[in-house]
């Protein structure tokens, strides 16, 4: 039942990421990411990774792909080759990579070694959403807080860059 | 098998059960909107239809499903058709995870079930923010795929308002998270019981009272209501995004809107007021004897609750005027996002001082 579920998920995800190039139209593509990001939180479903499902919608689908789509209508996009000419490229990498998903798959006989940390914690007496508030704030501490003085930056540095404009239309 | 086919049984009587309510509160919404707005106004509302006008919503019903569907030219009809499947389909599948009663278990031929929560997953408010934020994506393409400049102009600005509100709604919601120790909505239900004390509005140590504000205002908006309609502004923008929508899509971003409105005010009466919970210790009919039918007065403030915020929804339409799109978002981005943000810190400071037991 599981390995159904993923090779759905998977199979789902890949085609939608290839759609989301290859689409003429910008709005298409943007939906076609839609529909992968929510496979992709079903993929965290079934990895029993409630939690990050649930953000995985509210941040990438909820806020970030609505700005995509701000900004494809409010720039209008012709519907020209946006990418086309760089198709042969794309397919040599992208058929390298897949031969070599395929070797590898091959070589280790599946990939029997599924982590099950969500399925422990819960044994733990711990939710999902608890274990990863707790490792996220004692092992990863350091990471976790270098994360948000990066993020901190990019938007100080995004507030200025639109200030300096403003400032020059001003003067 | 036959009890994973039971328990998909009992899963769509519950889910037919749900939608048949809060499509029955839509009907009733649409003419209460109307009546209600006309008492304020000192008129009398709908009256032709039915004895007091009280058919209303069937003859508005009839209408709609009768009326030509038109598409536009130079429209994506693709897009068109369906930006309105995905602004209704959000709006109603958060329901599913609201307790709209006591969360006793029944056994029914051996398989335990709650009766009044379709799903009782463990991270039910994120779930319900999740598909809210979905919502927009159906006024958003179907401005974009209406190939008209007023739908286009509604359909960005819904963007940009929901984008703001939503990061509103859900920090105004973290002071509760951190009270109730839980993202599950019947958790954090349980967690309110006994008394109007100790509902998250006022609960100690820290009164979630400016949250509460807050998120009420920014659901207001996220709804797309009065003040906040500027997505739709008819002084400015015809209809807004749905201007070019003509019958059955049209009454689904119009059940879309009404829907998702019933469904905030779940959410509010659920994390803020207690949801089922009466505001006094246990229930009137448990204490006379009666515990076997006591979910019945539950259910009943669940109702009042949600009902006191939808006649806030009516009170509001009523009483002000539109904001200006700049006023929209500096009142976003400036005054309700500190608010918020204070309310969490002060909120965190109280409960690690004085933990709750």
């Amino acid at each position: 039942m599981d390995q159904v579920f993923f090779f759905y998920f998977a199979l789902v995800i890949a085609a939608s990421s290839v759609l989301v190039v290859a689409m003429r139209n910008p709005i298409y593509s943007a939906l076609s990411l839609l529909i992968m990001f929510f496979h992709v939180a079903g993929l965290y479903v079934t990895l029993h990774a409630e939690f990050l499902a649930a953000v995985q919608i509210i941040v990438y689908a909820g806020a970030i792909l609505v700005l995509y789509l701000f900004v494809v209508m409010l720039l209008n996009l012709r519907q020209d080759d946006r990418y086309h000419r760089q198709w042969p490229v794309a397919a040599a990498i992208g058929s390298v990579l897949a031969i070599e998903a395929i070797v590898l798959t091959l070589l280790k006989g599946g990939t029997a070694a599924v982590v099950r940390t969500g399925q422990e914690s819960e044994a733990a007496g711990l939710g999902n959403t608890e274990a990863l508030g707790d490792v996220l704030y004692s092992t990863y501490l350091f990471p976790f807080e270098v994360a948000s003085l990066i993020l901190l930056v990019a938007m100080i540095g995004a507030i200025i860059l639109a200030k300096k404009d403003l400032e020059g239309r001003q003067a | 098998m036959t009890e994973l086919s039971l328990r998909l049984a009992v899963s769509v009587v519950q889910i037919a059960a749900v939608m048949g309510v809060v499509m029955l509160t839509v009907m009733i919404l649409t003419l209460a909107e109307r009546k209600v707005l006309g008492w304020m106004q000192d008129r009398m509302g709908p009256m032709e239809v039915g004895p007091y006008g009280i058919l209303q919503p069937i003859a508005d019903g009839l209408k709609l499903f009768f009326k030509e569907d038109i598409v536009p030219a130079g429209a994506n009809k693709f897009m068109f058709s369906l930006a309105p499947i995905l602004a209704m389909v959000p709006a109603l599948i958060g329901f599913a995870v609201v307790p709209f009663g006591p969360s006793h278990k029944v056994e029914l031929f051996g398989i335990t079930i709650e009766p009044f929560v379709i799903s009782d997953i463990n991270i039910g408010i994120l779930y319900i923010l999740a598909f809210t934020s979905i919502g927009a994506y159906g006024i958003i393409l179907g401005g974009w795929a209406s190939n008209s400049k007023y739908s286009l102009l509604g359909g960005l600005r819904s963007a940009a308002q929901v984008i703001s509100y939503e990061l509103n709604v859900g920090l105004a919601i973290v002071g509760v998270l951190i009270l109730a120790g839980s993202l599950s909505l019947v958790k954090i239900t349980e967690a309110q019981a006994g008394g109007f004390w100790h509902w998250f509005v006022f609960a100690l140590p820290a009164p979630q009272i400016f949250a509460f504000v807050v998120f009420v205002i920014s659901a207001v908006a996220e709804t797309n209501r009065v003040p906040f309609d500027l997505p739709e502004a008819e002084s400015e923008l015809v209809a807004g995004f749905f201007t070019e929508y003509s019958g059955m899509r049209f009454a689904f971003f119009f059940i879309a809107e009404y829907a998702n409105m019933v469904l905030v005010s779940c959410v509010a009466a659920a994390m803020f007021l207690g949801g089922w919970n009466a505001p006094y210790p246990g229930t009137i009919l448990a204490h006379v004897g009666l515990e076997q039918v006591a979910w019945i007065e539950n259910l009943a403030w669940f109702t009042v609750k949600a009902y006191a915020f939808l006649f806030l929804f009516f009170w509001l339409r009523a009483t002000l005027p539109r904001l200006r799109y700049d006023q929209l978002m500096k009142f976003g981005w400036k005054v309700m996002l500190p608010i918020a943000l204070g309310n969490i810190v002060v909120t965190s400071i109280a409960v690690y001082l004085f933990p709750r037991g």
